[in-house]
């Protein structure tokens, strides 16, 4: 984890010049200032780490959004766009001296062609709403962020949202088909197309995950696909964590894309079960959920295939959804299992890295091993299809040095996805909390690419800074005071 | 650093210190297609082989140098695939590459059901313009850390570097598959397409061309029968249907030989019949439209873009058109702005994709 370097002191002379500037062009209520105003805004969902924001700005119309950007720029004032704010990375944490623009009031669902199976919404409209509005067509849009009902598509493109269902039906890269926008001059583009492709540089690729720092957009066209006549879900029990990600391997060397395919370990399994009441075996080591979706036939056939599989993997208990309340059930309980921690400890911390599934038993045991040296309790769950991993850290905000130790572990399991060929984020965005982890993936070179590709498109540095790309300065000093199994890097240095 | 890799930089940062264009080339099988080729040839081939694979992890990792053929070869040994059937155009005596299929970016048949290249590139190890190695991305198939480079080098036709290693997700082959045909007219065609796109059917491959509508149906034996019964059409015997779904990935067909112009269009799929002077061949469920046509560059690339697409010039004697269908001026600064991050001194691949990078 790691806060911004960033001037934390709003100025009073700048904020009412911004704040005025802004009023020229936009209403009353969409420009707020005063503290009791601004203060929802001063964190996402990494609740860790707040500040209020200088100026929040609310425009409704692309107009009003082109305008902002245009003042901004022309004030140098940094912008930090926000969807629904429920990031888990921190990637929309305001800035003192920046405006918050809040993309909320663009939440118009602007098309819905079922021919063409596409819909044209603007980045307010919540991912989950997406889906409710083209199901009278039998179309749904796939990516299912666990917090779909809430999260934004504006977010989802930021962050390249993936879900439980990205192994077989991809993240949001492969979900969304163009993005219109502006420049942080308040210059308007299109990226991508309705067409399969686009002549060029894939612009679309680039600005999607890119947490807000290279453009802001104002119209997403998603990709809708027919809904799967029939869904059915396996539930395994294993009396051993390694042997369950043994068989996940088993599934996938089998030839099975599963259309979901999630692990529980066992303090994840209790948490949820007290919660949800989804049905779960509390006794085994760890549950897997294999979902298989198609035609009747297909669906028979593959269920059919995953159950032999899992069994030949040791599976000790399996039960099969009987219908379609059964199927959700199952699944209430991996999709509620974050708040189901808030109910067994007053905070937890969510890890989002992704690993080689070979190496999931190494990992585990990693964080066994750091639960006794930090004193923290850390159940799992887990995309196991795709290798996300979401250790969750339990500890009690309120006491500085649980923070602290909870921030230390953290980091160790992040360094450890990167020290085993993954990486320290799959779905939630470095924002600023894995800002010092970036240091880890990459290299100087690799970063001072990153900078540059901002710079085409920012050159000013005004959108979102200090989020996802480490400064040099910033690694270098990381490095410095870095600590890594007891041992400074280069221990033979004089330090201090 | 390998061999290959450390005399590909000691070229890379030579040419950089001179102002040497490189013309970055594998198996030159793509050679005709986009712009013109300009510099000294850079030849990838002497950096291959296969780094990393384990088929549970649905990832494999190939040096740019790589034959297609020999990565496909491998994967097929394992029941697996690139779902996005790229084209080899090979010919005897040139192979395609790894490097080479990324950096054109082209998908095939299966485009329509599985994805496209770019969706299918999880990491890349990159040469860039001043002699650097540099990775992006991963092994992993969900990785947003940094921005998504090794995507962006999909279809950039060596512009921005010389792609040392690409890691590429994979995905099992299909248990059967069946092909269906009807006799429709086009605009028929692209109807049933479309209706059909938006229900769950097992379609992997679509064409239309002189008349007649192919479908491949991919997937569980059971599942495949149904989906026969349901959309009718009369079956196509194995083994000329195999024959026909590579002649079309590969150009064999009938349809690409001769000598005028071949110009690909990429277009919303339910974009009716396009009224334009020339020979069709649909894939893609009617997104991707073939066209023999001798017509003007200029009033195919205004009928593609007022459709929402884009026309390229694929095959041609003459590309003085330009190959790529010409960018704004936003979108020509980004992509300038963009070359010159990773080729500041302008070396790679000049031309090829437009003139201007």
């Amino acid at each position: 984890m790691g806060a911004d370097e960033r001037n934390p002191a709003i100025e009073p002379r700048r904020q009412q010049a911004v704040a005025a500037a802004l009023r020229a062009f936009l209403p009353p209520q969409s420009v707020l200032y005063e503290a009791e105003d601004t203060r929802p805004y001063e964190c996402d969902g990494l609740t860790a780490y707040r500040r209020v924001p200088m100026v929040v700005a609310l425009p409704e119309t692309e107009e009003q959004l082109r305008r902002t950007l245009q003042t901004c720029h022309a004030m140098e004032v940094p912008v930090v766009p926000r969807g629904a704010g429920t990031g888990l990375s921190g990637g929309a944490l305001p800035l003192a001296d920046g405006v918050l623009l809040s993309m909320a009031k663009f939440m118009r669902v602007l098309r819905v062609d079922p021919v063409a199976r596409v819909a044209v919404v603007q980045p307010g409209v919540r991912n989950a709403a997406i889906s409710d509005v083209v199901a009278p067509f039998g179309l749904y849009y796939a990516p299912d962020p666990s917090s779909q009902i809430a999260c934004s598509i504006g977010g989802n493109v930021a962050e390249n949202s993936g879900g439980v269902h990205c192994l077989k039906y991809g993240l949001t890269v492969h979900n969304v088909l163009q993005v219109k926008g502006y420049t942080v001059e308040g210059e308007p583009f299109t990226f991508g197309s309705e067409a399969p492709d686009t002549p060029g540089y894939d612009l679309l690729a680039l600005a999607i995950g890119s947490e807000g720092l290279l453009a802001v957009i104002t119209e997403v066209t998603v990709k809708l696909l027919p809904k799967p006549q029939l869904a059915q879900v396996v539930m395994a029990s294993f009396d051993d964590v390694e042997k369950a990600g043994a068989a996940v391997a088993a599934v996938i060397a089998a030839g099975i894309i599963p259309a979901g395919l999630e692990m529980m370990d066992r303090p994840a399994t209790r948490a949820v079960e007290d919660f949800v009441h989804a049905g779960y075996d509390v006794d085994a080591a760890a549950i897997l959920l294999a979902e298989s979706d198609g035609t009747p036939e297909e669906v028979a056939e593959e269920i059919a295939h995953i159950k032999a599989v899992l069994e030949a993997a040791g599976a000790t208990r399996m039960t099969v959804s009987r219908d379609e309340a059964e199927r959700l059930r199952f699944w209430s309980g991996r999709k509620a299992a974050f708040p189901a921690m808030g109910r067994i400890s007053p905070d937890y911390y969510c890890m989002d890295g992704t690993i080689p599934r070979r190496r999931l038993g190494e990992v585990l045991r990693f964080i066994a091993e750091l639960e006794k040296k930090y004193g923290l309790r850390c159940p799992n769950v887990f995309h196991a299809g795709d290798g996300n991993l979401h250790p969750l850290i339990l500890f009690d905000a309120n006491d500085a040095q649980e923070l602290e130790r909870t921030e230390r572990f953290a980091a160790e399991v992040l360094e450890k996805c990167v020290e085993v060929g993954g990486t320290i984020t799959g779905e939630h965005g470095v924002g600023v909390e894995k800002i010092d982890q970036m240091c880890v993936q990459f290299r100087d070179e690799e970063l001072e690419i990153f900078h540059a590709v901002k710079r085409v498109f920012d050159p000013k540095g005004l959108l979102n800074p200090g989020k996802a790309v480490p400064t040099l300065q910033r690694c270098a000093e990381f490095g410095r005071m870095h600590v890594r199994g007891g041992q400074l890097k280069h221990p033979e240095l004089p330090r201090f | 650093m390998s061999e290959a890799v450390q005399s590909l930089a000691d070229r890379v940062r030579a040419a950089a210190d001179a102002g040497t264009r490189l013309r970055l080339r594998g198996g030159g099988t793509k050679d005709f297609y986009g712009g013109t080729l300009e510099g000294e040839v850079l030849d990838t081939r002497l950096h291959s082989g296969i780094a990393r694979y384990d088929p549970t992890e649905l990832v494999v990792t190939a040096r740019a140098g790589t034959p297609l053929a020999a990565l496909e070869a491998a994967l097929g040994e394992k029941g697996q695939m690139l779902a996005f059937e790229p084209p080899h155009f090979s010919q005897s005596g040139s192979a395609a590459t790894v490097g080479g299929c990324v950096a054109a970016g082209l998908s095939g048949p299966r485009r329509i059901a599985a994805g496209a290249l770019r969706d299918f590139v999880l990491g890349a190890v990159l040469l860039d313009g001043r002699g650097r190695v540099l990775r992006f991305g991963g092994e992993v198939m969900k990785n947003v850390a940094g921005y998504d480079v090794a995507r962006l080098l999909a279809g950039s036709l060596g512009t921005l570097g010389v792609i040392l290693e690409v890691s590429l997700k994979v995905l099992p082959r299909p248990v059967e598959e069946q092909t269906r045909r009807f006799e429709c007219s086009q605009a028929e065609a692209i109807e049933r397409l479309n209706a059909w796109a938006g229900q769950p059917h097992p379609i992997s491959a679509a064409t239309w061309h002189a008349g007649v509508l192919r479908l491949r149906l991919s997937g569980a034996a059971a599942a495949l029968r149904a989906a026969a019964a349901r959309l009718g059409g009369e079956a196509v015997a194995a083994h000329a249907a195999a024959q026909y779904w590579d002649a079309v990935r590969e150009q064999r067909h009938p349809f690409f030989s001769g000598d005028s112009p071949l110009w690909r269009l990429a277009v919303p799929a339910g974009t009716g019949p396009l009224a334009l002077a020339g020979e069709p061949l649909l894939e893609w469920g009617g997104a991707l439209r073939w066209l023999r046509s001798d017509l003007e560059p200029m009033l195919l690339r205004e009928a593609a873009a007022r459709a929402g697409g884009h026309a390229t010039l694929f095959r041609a004697r003459n590309k003085s058109a330009g190959a790529f269908a010409p960018l704004n001026a936003l979108q020509m600064r980004l992509q300038r702005g963009l070359k010159a991050a990773f080729d500041p001194q302008g070396i790679f691949n000049r031309g090829r994709l437009y003139p201007e990078l």
